[in-house]
């Protein structure tokens, strides 16, 4: 818990997909209203023709949405996000302004800072006010240690937080008011989005997924990975791989996690045919329950996992996606 | 082209690190320091373009004496040459203040094309690539995983991933890119790679030889003032020997009774 009265504003830029807000942003806004205790909360919403949102925000906690709805805004760039902050911001800045670190959030926060010469810190995994100071924690070292660090008073503060620390905060019938803001006329934006292109995924999204379900190398091939995808459907999960089902082209690269892939703290990560080398625990180690399949006994994973089964995934996962589904359909 | 692509040395990540009593940092006695990772892929990049389109390749880093180690695997890739920006005002900096010193060096060299990783593994921040863009103020493409400059080096077109989605930007030269694993395959430096590297120069810079008052540089915003480890994990529960229907069962019950997610 923040101490003392708390800060007097804080912004949380909204993260949003297909007119949808995105879990991270709901994170972000409870935590914001817990830094600020009785300050503002300011949700800071940039996009084109984005449904109005002042009901779902307010309900997770913003006083206010500021709404710039601009053409030039349709699709993310670093130059656009950060003029449009930036303009915000002179107009009178937040003590600390908190953005999800995806992958625009990553792209963007630095560049903010340098502009607003803000101190910037990414990978927030907890965030506090402590004598007019922000102090942080974050994995450093590949998750071999946690850093705090500390952003000093008498500047803009911005944090990057990571997905899937900060709980969803309870609902209240807060609406928040909305105000529109305009951009300037002139604003230079340099890179051109050509496309997006969905990848197709059943699930929902490694990085904000309760529960995940990972292969790796044990899964011996891509005509395997439906049995993880069946599992994951059951329980409403996300599927994730070590590094060699992605090396080997078996599943898209965006389903990597680790050092070289993406840091995930889910509720429950369900290894399936991972040994847990360094690299691999560099991404999972911060989930709340590791639940480990593995027919080697000694398998390092086996030293992290609250469960660990000793036996064949391929006589596992079948027979536990369907006691999954029985349980549902009698729960 | 001119070609500038950015480094840091770090700790390998397959070994152990030792944090200090004090916390204060790592212990590097007897550590095994490497190139970071992603540095590998963005030197690469660097090469592979001027491979196409000519040029010279320059490597920079900020960092300690050892750093030169870094430089000298650049070099032996087959960058062309190499600069080691080091000041006791940079030990310490913030991620904006080492920007601040690459930018110095790089902005009275007119890069086309100026390559980062996409993070340094060891303090996994992400963002000395995006702030130097911002104070070179080119614009900048980050963690892309596909790069093609068209033949009259205007522009780059570049895949970036986000959360279930490939975004393809075009970015006009000149622009800083930072580089995701999936970009490309790094070489191994060549035995006369090696052995040219050796006889190469490589320049240190301090502050003032960059130009730059401490006044520029500035303090540090954002300071670590410890490390500790992590929450140890222990092992829990081992199910050995079960039937597949028993195995089942534990892990069935441990879903629902533990982790409360059926
Ligand atoms: C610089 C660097 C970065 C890296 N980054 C990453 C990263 O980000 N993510 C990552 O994951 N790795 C990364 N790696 C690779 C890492 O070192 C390991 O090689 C990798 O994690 C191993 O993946 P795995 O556990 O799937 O495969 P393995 O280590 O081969 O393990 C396979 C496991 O499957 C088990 N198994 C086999 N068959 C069955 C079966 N039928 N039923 C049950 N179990 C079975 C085996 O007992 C074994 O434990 C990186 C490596 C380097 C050098």
């Amino acid at each position: 818990m923040a101490a003392g009265a708390g800060l007097s504003e804080v912004w949380v830029l909204v993260a949003h997909e297909g007119g949808a807000v995105r879990k991270i942003t709901s994170e972000l806004l409870g935590k914001a209203r817990a830094l600020a205790g009785g300050g503002r909360v300011v949700a800071v919403l940039l996009g084109a023709g984005v449904p109005d949102p002042a009901r779902t925000l307010g309900r997770r906690g913003a006083d206010e949405v500021i709404l710039v709805d601009d053409a030039r805004l349709a699709h993310y760039t670093t130059e656009g996000y950060a003029a449009a902050l930036a303009h915000l911001a002179a107009e009178g800045p937040p003590a600390l302004l908190l953005i999800g670190s995806t992958a625009q959030g990553r792209d963007l926060a630095p560049r903010l800072a340098a502009r607003l010469g803000a101190a910037v810190v990414t990978d927030c995994q907890s965030l506090d006010v402590a004598d007019g100071a922000l102090v942080a924690t974050r994995p450093m070292y590949t998750r071999k240690a946690i850093g705090t660090v500390r952003l000093g008073p008498g500047q803009m503060w911005i944090a990057v937080a990571l997905p899937a620390v900060f709980p969803v905060p309870a609902e209240t019938e807060r609406t928040a008011e909305v105000r529109s803001a305009a951009l300037p006329a002139e604003i230079r934006i340099r890179t051109r989005v050509v496309e997006t292109r969905a990848i197709e995924r059943e699930t929902v999204p490694l990085t904000e997924a309760e529960v995940i379900v990972s292969g790796g190398r044990g899964l011996r091939g891509p005509e395997n990975f439906p049995l993880l995808d069946a599992l994951a459907r059951a329980l409403g999960a996300a599927v994730g791989s070590s590094r060699p089902p992605v090396d080997s082209g078996w599943v898209p690269h965006d389903y990597e996690i680790g050092q070289t892939g993406k840091t995930v703290s889910p509720q429950v990560y369900i290894a399936c045919g991972i040994s847990g080398a360094p690299q691999h625990l560099a991404g999972m180690s911060g989930s709340k329950f590791i639940v480990a399949i593995n027919k080697d006994p000694n398998a390092p994973i086996f030293q992290l996992a609250d469960l660990g089964v000793v036996g064949d995934l391929f006589e596992i996962l079948p027979r536990l996606t369907e006691a999954v589904k029985r349980r549902k359909a009698v729960g | 082209m001119n070609i500038i692509v950015c480094l840091k040395q770090v700790p390998d990540t397959e070994a152990p690190i030792r944090i200090r009593p004090d916390g204060t940092g790592i212990d590097e006695t007897g550590l095994n320091l490497v190139m970071n990772y992603y540095d590998e892929h963005a030197t690469e990049a660097a090469l592979r373009l001027r491979e196409q389109f000519g040029g010279t390749v320059t490597a920079v880093a900020v960092g300690p004496e050892r750093a030169r180690e870094a430089l000298r695997q650049a070099l032996a890739m087959g960058a062309d040459e190499a600069a080691l920006l080091r000041d006791p005002q940079l030990d310490g900096a913030d991620h904006l203040q080492v920007a601040r010193a690459l930018a110095a060096f790089i902005t009275p060299r007119t890069p086309d094309v100026v390559i980062c990783g996409k993070l340094s593994t060891d303090d996994n921040a992400a963002v000395v690539g995006p702030a130097l863009a911002e104070v070179l103020d080119l614009p900048q493409a980050t963690a892309i995983a596909r790069l093609e400059v068209d033949p009259n080096r205007a522009r780059a077109t570049v895949h970036r991933e986000l959360e279930g989605a490939v975004e393809v930007l075009e970015v006009p030269l000149p622009a800083l890119f930072t580089v995701e694993r999936s970009l490309n395959e790094p070489r191994y430096p060549s035995l006369p790679g090696i052995m040219k590297a050796k006889r190469k120069e490589i320049a240190v810079m301090d502050l003032a030889a960059l130009g730059l008052s401490p006044e520029e540089v500035g303090s540090p915003g954002a300071v670590l003032e410890r490390l500790t480890s992590p929450p140890g994990r222990t092992a829990g529960v081992q199910v050995n020997g079960a039937e597949p229907e028993a195995a089942v069962e534990a892990i069935i019950t441990f879903l629902s009774e533990r982790a409360k997610v059926l």
